[in-house]
């Protein structure tokens, strides 16, 4: 297949595709995707409501009104630019779980995400046409899994193609490396997806490894490797779409390092003040991937401040209202604790249940937590 | 035709019968593929159902399991095969955060109906970490399955069942017991239903309840003790699953017996024989003439081939057992 990427822009020699600077102007006319200004404005729509649901999320949970969360800002352009080609219903996203602007993004309802960081199982499930897992916590195994998902497209020919990320930390497991040796063996449609943003919670990329880059590690399993600047939606979304084109016409997988900045915290219970060096925050917050696509569009004379007001304050409301929503249905009832555990519960199972729905019925103020 | 057996060719005879009945059903595992593994249960398998559906993986037992995960939730049948219990730790991890978990944390709409097989257990003269019998481990975790069949009939019955079912399943294959004897088998589909245990023999004086290769240490050491007091029977019942176990049948049995053994060769604290003794303490105390009793393996590190003699329950040491539970005066 003839690339303008992949085995173009050479890892060992730490190239990486960019093609827009940090003031939104375009680089490299050639190599930018076709995207509709519609569609340029969609994606942004999205970046800009998932900082918007961390600005909020931020401020509830300090209120006890979330368990935790891992914020994406500034990760945007990379979670938006990978998840935005994803065909609907027909590819998978198995995420980590660092990934709110690409749950949005291949269409899990916020409410749900939100429920999530609740702590409501329903909050994980994705609804029907969305093909995408939960969060994972245990981080590297979602190679794996994607890999598996990724051998069940070829083996039925549905030709779909499973993307999976990690971040830089979740690089550091075996199973990453496991899991792109076996994708090339087979050939199987898996883009793996390594955002790095340079610190897995307090533990910096130079403590992770000596490796010059993330996108050298699938040289060594012969899987096609490339770096692109995870802070520029137009980068990642061209290197994505041409993977997905790759790897769905039965050429194997890729991995992709995008090579991007956590802005926030590692989790709302972690602060970064105490590990993260004052100057490169500093010098990372002006490669901010909002600012530099909100300055592409304003360049092109299609967005505006009033636009913006206009967008941030219906976005506020949305990210208000599902709160709420979720808020209010954030309890279920004591059958679904038991209800998802077997297909059918088992004789043990069934009768601690009717122990269990017995007790509460009796001593309902027994039940524990925060409710 | 009916065929006549030995444990390993039934391993081989269910997964032949399961690829030709279920099109999704991919067989994969360390040496798996063109040689059959390294006990050659899977032999035959690539030559007649094609490299796609039954291959050699590389050495790498994590992805072995989270690569099931991800096949079995997108509609495959996966059935791997570690090639020693004691050598597949590293699929623990993909097994006990993954794969009991997925269906509970996506409400039902990823179930991940994964079948994982291995050879367990000690007394076939191997080195360290190819004796393990460490199946509390996955007993104990929720959203598993676990079965252990000691026969060719039910080796196969149970292998078919757990591949039809809608849950991951661990098989316990004793590697003692692959070569031991032959049985005669049905030929074609049959399931034995996860969740029943069998009874081996009747008996009015003990329940002993065991699986794996101790049902033959068992029945050795009853058929010894049964000589010597002809007054005394004894019933013996071969648990063949491990979780859900059947309790009824034990229950009903301790009900009729009044004492209970409980034998395997895995260590004893936070055992299957725990867990058993402790729920027939709560459903039938009031019937016991004895203290429930065990006959395991130690809470030691699996000793080498040297030592292995001084760990694992044999026919002596139960029998040993036996005559202590039905001797205990109050």
């Amino acid at each position: 297949m003839k690339t303008k990427f992949l085995n173009v822009f050479d890892p060992l020699k730490n190239q990486r595709v960019e093609l827009m600077d940090k003031n939104g102007k375009v680089l490299n006319e050639k190599l930018m995707p076709k995207l509709s200004d519609k569609q340029v404005i969609e994606a942004y729509k999205l970046m800009n409501l998932s900082r918007r649901q961390d600005e909020f999320q931020n401020k509830v949970q300090r209120q006890g009104r979330l368990l935790s969360f891992l914020s994406s800002t500034g990760q945007e352009a990379s979670e938006v630019g990978y998840a935005y080609p994803l065909i609907k219903g027909k590819d998978w996203f198995v995420p980590g779980y660092r990934n709110n602007a690409a749950w949005l993004t291949v269409g899990m309802p916020m409410r749900n995400i939100m429920l999530y960081w609740m702590g409501n199982e329903y909050g994980s499930k994705s609804p029907e046409g969305v093909n995408s897992l939960p969060p994972n916590i245990i981080i590297g195994s979602q190679y794996s899994h994607a890999t598996g998902i990724a051998f069940a497209e070829k083996f039925k020919k549905t030709g779909g193609v499973a993307l999976t990320t990690t971040g830089d930390g979740g690089m550091s497991e075996g199973e990453t490396y496991e899991a792109m040796n076996f994708a090339k063996l087979h050939e199987l449609p898996v883009i793996f997806v390594c955002e790095n943003n340079k610190w897995a919670i307090s533990t910096p990329y130079a403590k992770s490894t000596k490796a010059i880059n993330i996108a050298v590690k699938g040289i060594g399993v012969g899987v096609p490797s490339i770096k692109v600047d995870g802070n520029d939606f137009f980068a990642v979304y061209a290197v994505v779409e041409e993977a997905l084109d790759y790897a769905r016409n039965g050429n194997g997988p890729v991995l992709i390092e995008c090579d991007t900045y956590r802005l926030g915290a590692h989790s709302s219970s972690d602060n970064p003040k105490i590990y993260r060096p004052e100057d490169e925050f500093q010098d990372a917050l002006t490669k901010d991937p909002l600012i530099r696509i909100k300055n592409y569009l304003i360049n092109k004379g299609v967005w505006d401040d009033k636009k913006q007001e206009k967008l941030d304050k219906e976005q506020d409301e949305f990210i208000s209202n599902e709160f709420d929503y979720a808020e209010k249905n954030k309890n279920y009832p004591l059958e679904d604790v038991f209800n998802f555990i077997y297909a059918e519960k088992t004789p043990e199972l069934e009768e601690q249940y009717k122990e269990a729905k017995e007790f509460f019925e009796k001593y309902p103020e027994a039940k524990g937590g925060h409710h | 035709m009916p065929k006549i057996l030995n444990n390993v060719k039934a391993v081989s005879e269910a997964l032949d019968v399961a690829m030709d009945k279920w099109k999704e059903v991919v067989v994969y595992g360390e040496d798996a593929g063109f040689e059959g593994g390294v006990f050659r249960a899977t032999e035959g398998l690539q030559a007649k159902y094609g490299e796609e559906r039954c291959f050699d993986a590389p050495i790498s037992e994590a992805l072995f399991a989270g690569l099931a995960i991800g096949m079995s939730l997108n509609g495959l049948k996966p059935v791997v095969e570690l090639q020693f219990e004691g050598l597949g730790w590293a699929s623990l991890q993909n097994i006990l955060g993954h794969m009991g978990r997925m269906r509970n944390r996506t409400r039902g709409k990823y179930p991940t109906p994964v079948v994982i097989r291995m050879p367990m257990g000690g007394g076939i003269r191997a080195l360290e970490l190819h004796s393990e019998a460490m199946e509390a481990i996955y007993a104990h975790t929720p959203g598993i399955k676990v079965v252990c069949p000691s026969t060719p009939y039910d080796t196969k019955g149970l292998i078919l069942a757990a591949i039809d079912s809608p849950d991951p399943v661990i098989v316990f294959e004793p590697t003692k017991l692959y070569r031991a004897f032959k049985q005669e088998i049905p030929d074609g589909f049959y399931t034995v239903p996860i969740g029943e245990a069998f009874k081996i023999q009747e008996g009015n004086d003990l329940t002993v309840v065991t699986y794996g290769a101790q049902t033959v240490d068992c029945q050795k050491a009853i058929e010894s003790f049964e000589e010597k007091n002809p007054d005394k029977t004894i019933e013996l019942i071969d648990l063949r699953s491990l979780k859900p176990w059947d309790k009824k049948m034990i229950c009903d049995s301790v009900k009729k017996t009044g004492r209970l053994l409980v034998v395997h060769e895995a260590i004893k604290s936070f055992s299957i024989s725990s867990e058993i003794i402790a729920s027939v303490n709560e459903e039938c105390f009031e019937y016991l003439k004895a203290p429930l009793s065990r006959c395991t393996g130690y809470d030691i590190v699996i000793p080498f081939d040297s030592g292995e003699g001084y760990h694992q329950p044999n026919p002596i040491r139960i029998q040993a057992k036996i005559e202590d539970v039905l001797n205990y005066k109050f």
